[in-house]
């Protein structure tokens, strides 16, 4: 069911090419037909897909669904914060060049990972945050998971909240998440799991005491009551990988950065819920 | 300085009642976690919560390890006159912190 | 930094031994979160549990041995949690909290954390409402009581029974 969500751009295209050889008339049904096929405006019997708030106990959705109870808001407000402050050796604060995040910010977080030609490679947020805090601001990268670098992601992100995810379509972006995918399907770990078998496979279903989600990643960064305290999406995929007993790659590694790439591309449409709050 | 949230109304009629909401940063350490090196870390939790009305107390709070990370309290006081509501985490280390917020109370 | 290939044949860390040990039964796992919160848990430690003895006993310590009616009090909480780091709890005491009969103060104990008290919180008539709220702490499914100080010097309690659900797999990795 998930696999026909993210494919099934690739089956309109398809149809579409077809349709350019025939009459106008049909080719109007063909879009009538692309727009129902698009997951963010499809009705609930035709969204499959569940964000993990839904598999969540109600006292912990009620600590995501109100800012005044979540957690998650000390991270965005210590953000605020630093997005306003000059760093420490004296460049420009974020707001020097971005100004008013609530509007320059606004579906930012919605379009990570990203493609950086500039890099070459996909990119995370956190990963664009410490180019900028180096290249523009004259300041030391943040170090990941601090306090500091969750702060500034999770008040980017808050931005874009209730926006459909969105990654971009350039080629660059594409292959990641590509390269994603594959990681995503493949079996690892002495339990010799991949993530597709649990996510795909068996959401709903139950691992020990807890239910298992359907893995998606709009609601990064996350407030998880398992770390009493903020962290990103490669935690909790590193997390899942010693879980399962593999070889936990390093912070940033290309691999967690294309699989969060896949994991975007298949949360197409889904809206953000930055901060999140999960079990 | 750990990040603080208190959220409460600006203003009230005289004789209302109100929730006061606040959330704090702090690792609540509960001193019977392991560490790496297999020993206890020590605790350092905070230890008290007060808010102060005009300089009155009128509510407190004692927090044992069995109260959450960064700790999130709620209570309710009433609106009596116009003023300043101070707000006091104190605990292990020698960790204090004050904030303050101001509340108009109108007869309206 | 080297990163790692996912591979089936992974070698696990030094550490890891006893985080395997660990993981192997549910009975180990429960063993362990009585330590205390979720973290890497490398080396079993015991440390003295509170037990329905070590509760009545902290009870009595706050009531000063006076007797204890049940009632009043409304417990607020989830009965199925999600996860025992932060449990969200209400406690409500009907109570018209005037100067000559409110609440004076709430503690809320437990039966099965390394240590019985939870949380004490004092009011007054300027409370208005006798309505707390915190998150706690819980380190295995267990009771809990709420009591319940009144101005004329009388205790008033309420118990709850919850069942945690523990996380499936435990964070470990080296970072």
């Amino acid at each position: 069911m998930m696999r026909r969500a993210v494919s099934g751009s690739r089956a309109v295209g398809e149809s579409v090419r077809a349709a350019s050889r025939n009459t106008a008339a049909i080719a109007g049904l063909m879009g009538v037909w692309v727009f129902l096929m698009e997951p963010a405006l499809a009705a609930d019997d035709r969204e499959p897909r569940k964000s993990g708030v839904e598999f969540v106990g109600e006292s912990t959705r009620a600590l995501q669904r109100d800012d005044t109870l979540n957690p998650g808001m000390l991270w965005v407000s210590g953000g605020e914060t630093m997005w306003n402050s000059e760093p420490d050796q004296g460049g420009r604060s974020c707001a020097g060049c971005h100004g008013n995040a609530a509007s320059s910010m606004r579906g930012v977080a919605a379009r990570y990972p990203a493609f950086d030609p500039a890099v070459g490679h996909a990119i995370t947020l956190g990963q664009r945050i410490n180019l900028c805090r180096q290249n523009r601001q004259k300041a030391a990268p943040l170090a990941p998971e601090s306090e500091d670098l969750l702060g500034i992601e999770s008040y980017v992100a808050i931005q874009s909240r209730g926006l459909p995810v969105s990654l971009p379509q350039d080629d660059g972006t594409r292959a990641s998440a590509e390269g994603g995918r594959g990681l995503y399907f493949k079996r690892i770990g002495q339990l010799n799991l991949s993530c597709a078998q649990c996510h795909d496979r068996n959401w709903g279903g139950r691992l020990a005491g807890a239910v298992i989600p359907q893995g998606h990643a709009n609601a990064y960064p996350v407030y998880r009551l398992e770390w009493q305290s903020m962290g990103s999406l490669q935690r909790r995929l590193r997390n899942c990988m010693s879980g399962v007993r593999a070889q936990v790659p390093a912070y940033d590694a290309q691999e967690l950065v294309d699989l969060e790439a896949y994991l975007a591309e298949r949360a197409r449409g889904m809206p953000l819920e930055t901060p999140g709050v999960r079990p | 300085m750990a990040r603080a949230l208190i959220h409460m109304p600006e203003s009230a009629r005289r004789g209302e009642v109100f929730e006061v909401r606040a959330l704090i940063s702090h690792v609540m350490e509960t001193g019977y976690r392991p560490g790496a090196d297999g020993r206890p870390v020590a605790r350092d939790i905070i230890r008290t919560f007060t808010c102060r009305y005009n300089g009155g107390i009128v509510f407190g709070m004692e927090l044992h390890p069995a109260v959450s990370a960064n700790p999130y309290i709620a209570f309710h006081t009433t609106a009596t006159e116009s003023g300043e509501l101070e707000f006091r985490w104190e605990g292990d280390k020698n960790f204090s912190q004050t904030e303050r917020r101001t509340i108009t109370v109108s007869d309206a | 930094m080297k990163t790692s290939s996912m591979s089936r044949s992974a070698a696990p860390e030094a550490a890891g031994s006893a985080r395997r040990a660990a993981a192997r039964s549910a009975a180990e796992r429960r063993r362990l979160l009585k330590a205390g919160a979720a973290a890497p848990l490398l080396v079993l430690l015991r440390p003295a549990e509170a037990t329905p003895e070590g509760s009545a006993a902290a009870i009595a310590a706050f009531t000063g041995g006076a007797a204890v009616q049940a009632g009043r009090i409304v417990f607020d909480i989830s009965r199925l949690i999600d996860n025992g780091n932060a449990v969200p709890v209400t406690v409500r005491v009907q109570s018209p909290m005037t100067a000559a009969d409110h609440v004076t103060s709430i503690a809320i104990f437990n039966e099965r954390n390394p240590q019985p008290e939870v949380a004490a919180f004092n009011l007054s008539p300027r409370s208005g409402k006798a309505d707390v709220s915190t998150r706690i702490r819980l380190a295995t499914s267990q009771k809990l009581v709420a009591v319940a100080r009144m101005s004329d010097g009388s205790f008033w309690q309420q118990t709850v029974d919850v069942i945690v659900t523990l996380a499936a797999c435990i964070e470990g990795e080296v970072s």
